[in-house]
């Protein structure tokens, strides 16, 4: 479906990388054709009335497609992450995906990093990318072999893609339910030290720099990981961090109860490494936001928390939560939506993402301070596996635009 | 002057309240001071009807208990099952290796299955922490939990502590009120693992004792000391002054190489040896949960030692306790006053 009528999009405030712009907004032919500008001759003209005017959100590393989760949600492009079943590991299922959500949601599959995610032949990684793949992933799960992520980097360095990983030390992480703490105690979960996470960044991060490769971390949740991104970003190296909203609201407090919905990969960390996510959201160390979707229903969440398979359903909640760092001050309305739009479009190399002339047309409209009730219940996504089940939210999309079309929900 | 006179028990509950508002009994966390010390004055008479030849009551006449045994036990359950029987109880034994679950059934359909036979009480053990709730919440009966993964194993520090009480009650030296303010209870070995250990802090803890942990790292687990016990990785340490030493056991499975490098080398730090023992307070007494690892954490003469070890009042008390509890959760199924609702006419329904 192609754009039929140049679209202007009037009255509403124009978030762009350079700040809050007032005027009209105008899509033609699937593109941004001027931003700020004033109302052409024939377009078909929708007042904003004060809301904001946003790109479409991309959502960096989910795990499902979703489309009515990610359309509630705003976001119109999504970062697949290679772990389904089979696996993202050949260019036939990498083409497959890439069309999978087409017209009104763009896939971008990421490459599986090896054969059956195992951590131990390398796929056929350009293949993949003429297949569709814009970027490359470990998966749920690190490579724990340093010579094959060695190699793996460097081959990705010379292909010039990202590579995605997972970052926790898979052996001192094990079977862990939990970060090692009180609560993990309290309820007698099998834990792992928060360090973990830290050793495989440490590494990680090393054999980027020997490969020269372009390193984006997933989720970076603890104090101890941050530090090193924070000093890998000093010295100049291509390394990203991301965070999934529940890392930066939640802290393992939320396990009470044995509450599986709480149930995360890398687990929830304590109040101070909460902190310490925030405050790298605040001073740039963290690049990308996501929602990390991963739709699980009542067969995987029902269960006893050890058992329980990890992961939330992310996509609805994902702008509220990333607004509620703007309401705290924490950043700006451009940054935030530099972090779940503009970056990971950059990671992807998707000219999306942000509101500028020549950029495609995935536009929102968000009324930021409408309130609403977050319900596991009434969820539009496959699964309500939602940590903020019944919590007050704020911010919600009020019309999306993908490539200038009107997605009708 | 009055409360001297009065019997504790009586008062320490809330004027108006219940004296125990559970449904179930899932964890020691879970439980006020009052309602733990409840439960062990409700186990006192059961402990006394146990010492007689005919041990057989009606209580629980006609109503019917089920033990679904996730993991395998051999004396909790037998536990479980006396304790039923003599209330009068028609109890069933579910053996995790024989049921559904090895067919794939999920843990809550069990536990629907369960619920659909009007059990009128269930008495759970399960290898994953949080199990126990899990079903509780998706069944309408009481439910008993009997050890759930790393988590709680309630009864087992009921029965502790009553086994505490009434070794010192022989000394002449329990305390009236029934608390155990003043007293250090040393508990070793895998606390990382151990649901036994984690109960017995709790309700020692709720009964004014203090408590000390001592294992070696591998099986401390990280951030304990927030649970307010101290925490010691030399065993001689830990043992200075105590007047309770309450020893876990090893599993044979942690005894590979990846937690300690031996039994032996296990015995050498942290086996309660009678050389050991005397650095405890004069007439320390000894506790282990069972089953022992004779010759590992424990060696046989202080397990035996007459006076000292209280390892066989543990298992006789587990009875009562339990007994007790499965007295207590039933009261309101069994209309008992006071337990149920009162109707629109003010009877007890």
């Amino acid at each position: 479906m192609k754009q039929q009528r140049a679209i202007a999009i009037t009255g509403g405030r124009l978030v762009t990388p350079a700040g809050l712009v007032e005027g009209t907004l105008r899509l033609a032919d699937g593109a941004i054709a001027s931003v700020g500008g004033d109302v052409a001759d024939g377009d078909e003209v929708i007042e904003a009335k004060g809301q904001l005017v946003t790109p479409g959100l991309v959502d960096f590393g989910v795990f499902a497609i979703d489309k009515p989760a990610f359309h509630f949600g705003g976001i119109t492009r999504a970062g697949l992450m290679p772990d389904s079943s089979p696996p993202l590991d050949h260019p036939g299922s990498v083409r497959f995906a890439a069309q999978s959500g087409k017209p009104d949601f763009w896939v971008h599959p990421l490459a599986g990093a090896t054969v059956g995610l195992a951590g131990q032949q390398l796929a056929e990684i350009a293949m993949m990318r003429d297949a569709g793949a814009r970027a490359i992933a470990t998966g749920r799960g690190w490579i724990a072999d340093s010579g094959v992520m060695l190699r793996l980097l460097q081959y990705a360095a010379m292909l010039d893609m990202v590579v995605v990983t997972h970052a926790e030390d898979g052996w001192l992480a094990g079977k862990a339910a939990a970060t090692a703490g009180e609560m993990a105690t309290r309820l007698g979960l099998p834990s792992a030290p928060a360090e973990a996470e830290a050793l495989a960044v440490a590494r990680d991060i090393a054999l980027a720099e020997l490969a020269g490769a372009r390193l984006h971390l997933r989720q970076v949740t603890t104090r101890a990981a941050l530090d090193l991104v924070r000093a890998a970003k000093a010295r100049g190296l291509a390394v990203t961090a991301g965070v999934t909203p529940a890392h930066f609201m939640l802290s393992d407090l939320a396990l009470a109860e044995f509450r599986t919905f709480a149930r995360l990969s890398p687990p929830l960390r304590s109040e101070d490494d909460r902190q310490a996510v925030i405050a790298a959201i605040g001073d740039g160390t963290i690049d990308v936001i996501s929602s990390g979707h991963d739709p699980r229903g009542p067969e995987d969440k029902n269960l006893p928390f050890a058992d329980a398979a990890p992961g939330m359903a992310g996509a609805e909640t994902l702008l509220a939560m990333v607004l509620t760092l703007v309401r705290d001050g924490v950043t700006d309305l451009p940054r935030a939506f530099d972090l779940v739009a503009r970056n990971p479009a950059r990671l992807l190399g998707v000219a999306a993402g942000e509101l500028a002339a020549g950029m495609e047309a995935d536009v929102a409209l968000v009324d930021p301070e409408r309130p609403w009730i977050i319900d596991s219940a009434r969820m539009e996504a496959q699964a309500g596996n939602t940590p903020f089940d019944r919590q007050p939210a704020q911010g919600r999309v009020t019309a999306l635009w993908k490539g200038g079309v009107r997605i009708s929900r | 002057m009055t409360s001297a006179q009065t019997p504790s028990s009586h008062t320490r509950f809330p004027a108006g309240g219940r004296a125990f508002p559970h449904r179930d009994l899932i964890a020691i966390g879970a439980l006020a001071t009052h309602e733990i010390l409840y439960l062990l004055e409700e186990a006192e008479p059961w402990v006394a009807f146990n010492r007689q030849p005919a041990k057989h009551a009606d209580a629980l006449a006609g109503l019917t208990i089920i033990n679904a045994f996730f993991e395998n036990s051999t004396r909790t359950l037998l536990s479980f099952e006396i304790a039923g029987k003599r209330l009068g109880a028609d109890v069933v034994n579910m053996h995790a290796a024989q049921s559904s679950v090895k067919k794939g059934e999920t843990l809550i359909d069990t536990a629907k299955t369960l619920n659909a036979m009007r059990a009128d009480a269930l008495v759970i053990r399960h290898g994953s922490s949080g199990a126990v709730g899990l079903i509780a919440d998706k069944v309408d009966c009481p439910v008993l939990n009997a050890g759930d993964g790393q988590h709680e194993h309630p009864t087992q520090a009921l029965l502790d502590a009553l086994a505490l009480r009434h070794a010192l009650r022989e000394r002449g030296e329990a305390s009236s009120d029934g608390m155990m303010v003043g007293r250090t209870v040393t508990i070793c070995g895998d606390v990382l693992h151990s649901r036994v250990a984690r109960s017995n802090v709790l309700c020692l803890q709720a009964l004014g004792a203090t408590v000390r942990v001592c294992a070696p790292p591998a099986l401390m687990p990280l951030g304990i000391e927030a649970m307010g016990v101290e925490v010691f990785h030399h065993f001689d340490a830990a043992l200075a002054g105590a007047d309770v030493v309450m020893m876990l056991r090893l599993q044979n499975e942690r005894m590979d190489g990846q937690f300690i490098p031996s039994p032996r080398e296990y015995r050498h730090l942290y086996g309660l040896t009678s050389k050991r023992l005397a650095l405890a307070a004069p007439d320390a007494i000894v506790m282990h949960p069972g089953p022992m690892n004779r010759g590992v954490e424990i060696d046989s003469d202080v397990a035996d030692m007459p006076g000292r070890s209280i390892i066989t009042s543990q298992v006789e008390m587990g009875v009562a306790i339990r007994m007790a509890c499965l007295d207590v959760l039933t009261r309101k199924a069994r209309r008992i006053p006071g337990w149920g609702a009162k109707d629109s006419a003010g009877e007890w329904v």
